[in-house]
């Protein structure tokens, strides 16, 4: 998924001046108030901060949920900053614009597999900046030509002499010094840390038991909450009896919330006991006996009447009407939770002047503000501190901000601070999930099993509608994450149409990794390995000779073949497959081998 | 009150018989290193030792396990091979169900210090990774089953 979201004017010429013009090359002095950091530490940038005791923090404004920004990013900085890599630090940024998406737009975020190509460009010119700044200093400091001077590993050398300085003797000086405009990068043969094997620098904290994720914060008086949801999507509270719920030992306060009941007690489990003893009457509302079979009957009909069209090229019906072959299939696949192993949580200390909010999130602009609109308050006054995720796979994107402010409305309710903790039942049954898809597809042959028409009729809800991205990724009815991976096969076929129906169903739906692709890759995958058989060809020799107009994806595949020694003789009882895809800007060929082993 | 003995450590704690030990050491002992997973052990991320055995806290009654020598990841030594190993394959992603894999990887290599990647697999199958980290949870066992053979401490 590439999310691109529309902007206002003004906050387009923000972004820009910050991605474009100087990436805010300024000292920011909160960060000195915020870390209470010694005076005299360097900080070039939003993105550096070096101390007088050599040590390099960078300040990482991706989430870490396991893909390894927080290595990714500190060595894309340490390349250019000429660090010494033993002394780099990472920090999780707060909100501020300077951390705002290059790409998406005015928010802080991570996902859709852009975090490294949207902050290359930038995270270079931060680290190569803050290197001249250094450099300059130690010139300046011997009254020498800052030509004659380099850094490297940590240090600054004038070459060919013995003057040398490490980064933390040059701090105070180095904060003088003016911020370049014109910054050299280095090429790709020079680098020391890009493309190399490097240890994670997070791996030690997470073996040992140390790194902390949401579930983990502990505040000075902190309660713990969960929270009885109608068990019905649309569904609202009618009314609750809480007597043996107040009964409970350790339970302090039954709070009624617009999501529910809100149990808020010592300890998690105090909460949990509490919340069983709770008697509830819901208004299931509109989708009350709703199931899944009189749904899928649904897609089923619609997927045989025509829908908004994604692509169009020659004539699909046509060509299927005239061909020799002509085969079909239906796929279906469910809703999935995203299922992260740590379950959601939040923690929120919500006070008259301000509020902390701890939690592990991949989009802290919307949460902070959606905070901010629950509590009252203005958004500066929220604080967002960003833990580890365990886990997030697109979840903890959530575009209403779900599990943030209904821990905030937690929060205000009780007033002191709050854990509002999910259980493994309640994030399975909570929604958000991977829309379930019902696809249609065909496909004509003709006598030389040559491929001559292709229809896929897709049928699922849009994640995309009623979100602030709804703007930029629905055109003319087709919400392009519902159909990339299909839209947009590599194959070559003269005759081809791609439509989409979005019933509209009151069951949350999200992002979810992968998102259209999870579905797309599938049946796409399975169906031309159908029109293959169809054909009596060898599904590689199929694929690849659909591929004329993609070479890239075709010598691919030709390389994964030979290197998998494609056709070479196989055991008995083993199989071979192999299937192409193509998504976020990426290739993807995959080969497998197996045996009934797999399937016992 | 409840007594406890947890990483060579005694307290007394004041809880219900059955709250689950999980919630003990999370909330009372301040030991968050022991991760809440599923809460019905099917997960493993909650797995600690009792008397060196593997054993899913989420669903210990605290009561169960009182009197008895209780192991956290917080008690397993850094330099312990199945810690060196791990930070040798870089295992983890998210990191959410490391500790109770090395929790029970610990348990499975002082039973049966040289498994087989089937032995592997029998004994690991409840710890469940989402972030998929398997192969490499596999190829670090046989790295620290091998580093323990060669001398490394245990
Ligand atoms: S939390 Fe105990 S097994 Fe999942
Ligand atoms: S490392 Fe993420 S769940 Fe295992």
């Amino acid at each position: 998924m590439s999310v691109i979201i529309n902007i206002s004017r003004r906050d387009f010429l923000k972004t820009g001046a910050m991605i474009g013009g100087g990436l805010m090359l300024g000292v920011f002095p909160r960060f000195e108030e915020a870390y209470g950091e010694s005076a005299a530490a360097f900080v070039p940038n939003a993105f550096i901060r070096i101390g007088t005791d050599d040590i390099v923090t960078v300040i990482v404004n991706k989430s870490e949920m396991g893909q390894g920004v927080y290595t990714s990013i500190p060595m894309v900085v340490a390349e250019e900053l000429e660090a010494d890599w033993s002394k780099v630090r990472i920090e999780p940024a707060p909100v501020d614009p300077a951390y705002n998406h290059t790409v998406w737009g005015p928010i802080q975020g991570t996902g859709g597999s852009t975090s490294t190509w949207t902050t290359w460009d930038q995270l270079r010119k931060a680290g190569a900046a803050a290197r001249m700044m250094l450099v300059q200093a130690a010139a300046e400091t011997w009254s020498v030509d800052p030509l004659t001077c380099r850094a490297e590993n940590g240090f600054v050398i004038q070459t060919g002499t013995d003057k040398k300085l490490s980064f933390g003797k040059l701090t105070e000086k180095a904060a003088q010094m003016n911020v370049p405009q014109d910054i050299p990068l280095k090429k790709p043969e020079e680098y020391k840390l890009i493309g190399k094997p490097i240890k994670r620098l997070d791996t030690p904290d997470k073996s040992m038991g140390k790194a902390v994720f949401g579930i983990d914060v502990k505040r000075p008086d902190m309660l713990t909450a969960v929270v009885a949801r109608c068990p019905v999507f649309g569904g609202k509270l009618k009314s609750f009896d809480d007597k043996k719920a107040q009964a409970v030992k350790g339970v302090k306060s039954i709070v009624q919330i617009p999501t529910g009941v809100a149990v808020v007690a010592d300890n998690f489990w105090a909460a949990k006991l509490g919340r069983d003893a709770l008697e509830i009457v819901w208004d299931e509302g509109p989708l009350s006996g709703f199931d899944t079979k009189k749904q899928r009957e649904e897609y089923a009909s619609l997927s045989k009447t025509p829908g908004a069209v994604a692509r169009k090229e020659g004539d699909a019906e046509a060509a299927l009407a005239g061909a020799k072959k002509r085969i079909s299939a239906e796929y279906e696949v469910p809703y999935l939770a995203h299922a992260t192993m740590e379950p959601l949580n939040a923690v929120v200390d919500f006070r008259k002047d301000g509020c902390d909010i701890w939690t592990g999130t991949q989009f802290q602009t919307i949460d902070r503000n959606s905070a901010a609109e629950v509590l009252g308050l203005k958004q500066e006054q929220v604080k967002i501190h960003t833990t580890y995720l365990g886990g997030g796979f697109g979840r903890r994107a959530n575009p209403h901000s779900d599990f943030v402010s209904e821990a905030a409305h937690v929060a205000k309710a009780v007033k002191k601070p709050v854990k509002v903790m999910w259980t493994r039942e309640d994030d399975i049954k909570g929604g958000y999930y991977r829309p379930m898809w019902y696809d249609r597809m065909a496909a004509g042959l003709d006598e030389s099993g040559n491929l001559t028409g292709w229809k896929h009729t897709i049928v699922g809800q849009s994640i995309i509608a009623g979100t602030a991205f709804e703007n930029a990724l629905v055109k003319e009815s087709i919400d392009e994450t519902s159909v990339e991976g299909a839209q947009d096969i590599p194959y070559d076929v003269p005759n081809i149409i791609v439509d989409l129906h979005s019933p509209k169903y009151p069951i949350p739906v999200q992002w979810w990794r992968s998102v259209g692709h999870s579905h797309t890759a599938f049946v796409v995958e399975t169906f031309i390995d159908e029109a293959a058989y169809a054909a009596g060809k060898d599904p590689y020799e199929f694929r690849r000779g659909l591929l004329s107009k993609d070479p890239r994806t075709k010598a691919l595949l030709e390389l994964v073949s030979q290197k998998a020694g494609w056709g070479s003789p196989l055991p008995k009882g083993r199989g071979r497959g192999i299937a192409v895809h193509k998504s976020f800007r990426r290739d993807y060929i995959q080969r497998r081998e197996s045996g009934p082993e797999q399937f016992s | 009150m409840i007594s406890l003995d947890v990483n060579g450590k005694k307290y007394d704690v004041d809880v219900s018989p059955d709250v689950p030990l999980l919630w003990v050491i999370r909330e009372h002992l301040g030991l968050t290193g022991t991760k809440f997973g599923c809460g019905i052990a099917q997960c493993g991320a909650c797995t600690v030792h009792i008397n060196g055995k593997a054993k899913r806290s989420c669903r210990t009654p605290v009561k169960d396990a009182a009197g008895k020598k209780i192991t956290t990841i917080e008690g397993i030594p850094e330099d312990h091979p199945v810690i060196k190993s791990w930070i040798v394959d870089d295992v983890p992603q998210c990191g959410y169900c490391q500790p109770g894999q090395i929790m029970s990887v610990v348990a499975l290599l002082k039973e049966n210090p040289a498994p087989t990647d089937k032995d592997i697999d029998d004994f690991m199958s409840g710890n469940l990774c989402r972030c998929g980290t398997y192969q490499r949870v596999r190829r670090s066992i046989h790295r620290a089953s091998k580093m323990m053979a060669e001398g490394g401490k245990s």
